[in-house]
């Protein structure tokens, strides 16, 4: 008997729980402010999530999917990618969101109920938010194949949950990547929970990065609550991909510190005693630590920080507020390039019922 | 100008539209150097290349989101589904993301595309091969569903469907892929979506009918005209959105109406035509509206599949009822 075939995957941090490098940082962790940035990201985005939820509970907005304890995956994708580039999230990426231009507001507009929440004003060729598990993995795949047939050093990045890795579209995503050498990276935000269903009744396999080596493609882990390692991680396979040397999966490991969404009651099938455990290593505290404890950071810059956030986050909660719900004609507006006849008879019944 | 079959209109149709918008592409399994199953895609891969006209892994619900993407980013896929009874996986696709990116975004990303799968029975094919199930895509909002009944419809329709800003599911009836041939004129001309088509004028009752299913309802038609009834066809071609005001006009002359359709009765097409007839014609029906359809069952093996298909013998006894009462 002769081997086939072997693989090993790799996994990647550079802070450890308490802030402490575990090695030489990467290279554009030299600029303070690159590590600063991505400080604030984090911390604006936690705000905006507990805000978000709040305004849930007081029955001011919809269901909503908190990023709470996850903010470093998207985050650390999106801070890795161009302007040009398009990112494709799943429901719980409002950080990279927000990071790529998507306005607060926009995003409350969303879960608000409203479709203009993903008419994003600034990037523009970003999908919106895909509540379908895994779907949008073809997607990204459809708008890399984009890119290559026009010749465009772009790269399309697609943010996924652990359940999507048990769907055949995110496995037929990557196969067909993987054949063409597409430039995007898939990256798996393994928050340990698909709602009540803990990762390893999920899948049988160590990681979930080796799911990657079946389509043919690398895959890698990040430690997921270090915001460095995965804007290094998902940034190596960015460039990977744009330099024409196809896609990658990367696994950022996590862990989800809330409630699947704000329908849902994690008490029913989680430990507090697991919870707990879990916000030892989560990644703000993290990062602050390292920050602080080389002198980057101080009391009186967090204190303004988090001023600063919660002045945004309640900018953006006026806007919201603040916003008419479209007329009810508007469901009709963007069915079609130009509305079809019988549905103009449709709109046209919808007006009489409800002209003032 | 010679004649052709509706596959080579179909991919007349390809050709053309990829001559003249380098957008256009063509993927689906073995479409490049195979040509397709049934040779819709021949000789696309050797004028156009393969990056234009792409196999694709056995990954069903992949092409339709593969389209997406492509579609959003201002290309137009035409996607080919090497038979309806294996399009059900992008069912996700089509109804969760391709008739809803429009809506969804206001506006701000769209995806044209265009998904062709051959349909029906009628060719001794073996299982999930021969179904018509073309009302689970008429029952979605924010694509259309276009069936040609002819050679040259199959040309015009097709091209219409690719230039239209919006997901097209484009059904091909694989029975009268061969024959009847007819002359079509690569001329580019597209025919117009969400219009039926009169293809028979008649005073004296109302036949509807698409697909594959226009040749029995023409025969139909023919025997009627020497018994003294003359039948008016309609070929409906857009599904969804239906246009019901043709039909109804012409309900309105002639106060008598049967369906024709391949698929199962219950929830299909015929039901909502019939209904829309109900609506709004009722006044100017002499006779129930009456339909000649498949039966509620699954599809029979080919050994049975003649029992199932409406035939001329079926159609007219339906017709003949409608016919009699006073």
């Amino acid at each position: 008997m002769t081997q086939a075939a072997s693989f090993t995957i790799e996994h990647t941090r550079f802070l450890d729980p308490q802030g402490r490098p575990t090695q030489a940082l990467p290279d554009f962790a030299e600029d303070p402010m690159a590590v600063i940035d991505l400080y604030k990201a984090m911390v604006l985005t936690r705000t905006f999530d507990a805000k978000a939820v709040s305004l849930q509970r007081t029955g001011r907005m919809g269901t909503y999917a908190s990023s709470l304890g996850q903010e470093a995956v998207p985050i650390g994708a999106a801070a890795a990618m161009r302007a040009e580039d398009v990112f494709l999230p799943s429901f719980r990426e409002q950080g990279g969101q927000i990071l790529r231009g998507v306005r607060m507001a926009e995003i409350l507009l969303y879960w608000g109920g409203d479709e203009r929440g993903s008419d994003f004003t600034g990037p523009r060729e970003d999908f919106p938010i895909c509540v379908p598990v895994g779907t949008h993995a073809p997607h990204a795949a459809g708008v890399a194949r984009a890119f290559q047939l026009r010749g465009q050093a772009r790269v399309a990045v697609c943010v996924f949950g652990d359940g999507a890795t048990s769907r055949g579209d995110v496995y037929e995503a990557m196969n067909f990547a993987g054949v063409h050498r597409l430039p995007v990276v898939f990256v798996a935000n393994n928050n340990q929970w698909a709602i009540s269903v803990p990762r390893t009744r999920q899948t049988a396999a160590e990681t979930l990065a080796q799911k990657a080596i079946a389509a043919g493609i690398p895959g890698t882990q990040v430690d997921g609550n270090d915001v460095i390692a995965v804007r290094q991680v998902v940034g190596s396979a960015i460039e990977q991909a744009r330099a024409g040397e196809g896609p990658t999966l990367v696994e950022a490991l996590t862990y989800r510190l809330t409630d699947h969404t704000t329908a849902d009651d994690a008490s029913r099938y989680r430990d507090d005693a697991e919870v707990s455990a879990r916000w030892k290593e989560e990644p703000i505290a993290r990062l602050r630590l390292y920050l602080s404890d080389t002198g980057q950071w101080t009391k009186a810059e967090e204190e303004a920080l988090i001023g600063d956030c919660t002045a945004q986050v309640e900018g953006a909660v006026a806007e919201y507020l603040a916003t008419p719900a479209m007329p009810p004609t508007a469901m009709f507006d963007h069915l079609y390039a130009v509305l079809p006849a019988p549905l103009a008879e449709q709109r046209a019944e919808l007006e009489e019922v409800v002209k003032p | 100008m010679s004649e052709i079959t509706l596959v080579e209109a179909v991919c007349m149709a390809l050709a053309r539209a990829m001559a003249e918008d380098e957008t256009v592409l063509v993927l689906g399994e073995d479409v490049g150097i195979d040509g397709g199953v049934f040779r819709a895609t021949d000789g696309l891969i050797s004028r156009f290349g393969a990056d234009r006209v792409m196999d694709t892994p056995l990954s069903e619900s992949l092409f339709a989101g593969l389209a997406v993407g492509l579609g959003a980013q201002g290309f137009r896929p035409v996607v080919e589904y090497q038979f309806m009874g294996f399009i059900y996986p992008a069912i996700d696709q089509i109804v969760n993301h391709a008739g809803r990116l429009r809506n969804r975004t206001r506006g701000r990303l769209t995806c044209p595309m265009v998904i062709r799968a051959p349909y029906g029975g009628g060719i001794h094919a073996p299982e999930h091969h021969s179904e018509s199930m073309e009302a689970l895509f008429a029952h979605v909002p924010g694509i259309r569903v276009v069936i040609p009944s002819s050679p040259a419809r199959a040309y015009g329709l097709l091209l219409a469907a690719i230039r239209d800003p919006d997901p097209v599911v484009f059904l091909e009836p694989k029975r009268i892929y061969r024959a009847p041939k007819e002359e079509v004129a690569d001329d580019g001309a597209a025919m117009p979506l969400d219009q039926c088509f009169t293809v028979r004028e008649g005073r004296d009752v109302t036949l509807v009918a698409w697909g594959a299913m226009i040749v029995e309802t023409l025969v139909a038609a023919e025997t009627l005209a020497a018994e003294g009834v003359e039948a008016e066809v309609i070929d409906v071609a857009t599904l969804k959105p239906l246009d019901m005001a043709t039909i109804l006009s012409s309900v309105e002359r002639t106060g008598r109406c049967a369906i024709v359709h391949e698929a199962p009765q219950s929830g299909g097409v015929g039901a909502e035509i019939a209904a829309g007839l109900a609506d709004r014609g009722l006044v100017n029906l002499l006779a129930p509206v009456q339909r000649v359809t498949g039966y509620d069952t699954v599809m029979p093996l080919p050994r049975l599949e003649t029992y199932y298909m409406p035939t001329e013998e079926r159609i007219l006894r339906t017709v003949r009822r409608v016919l009699a009462y006073a």
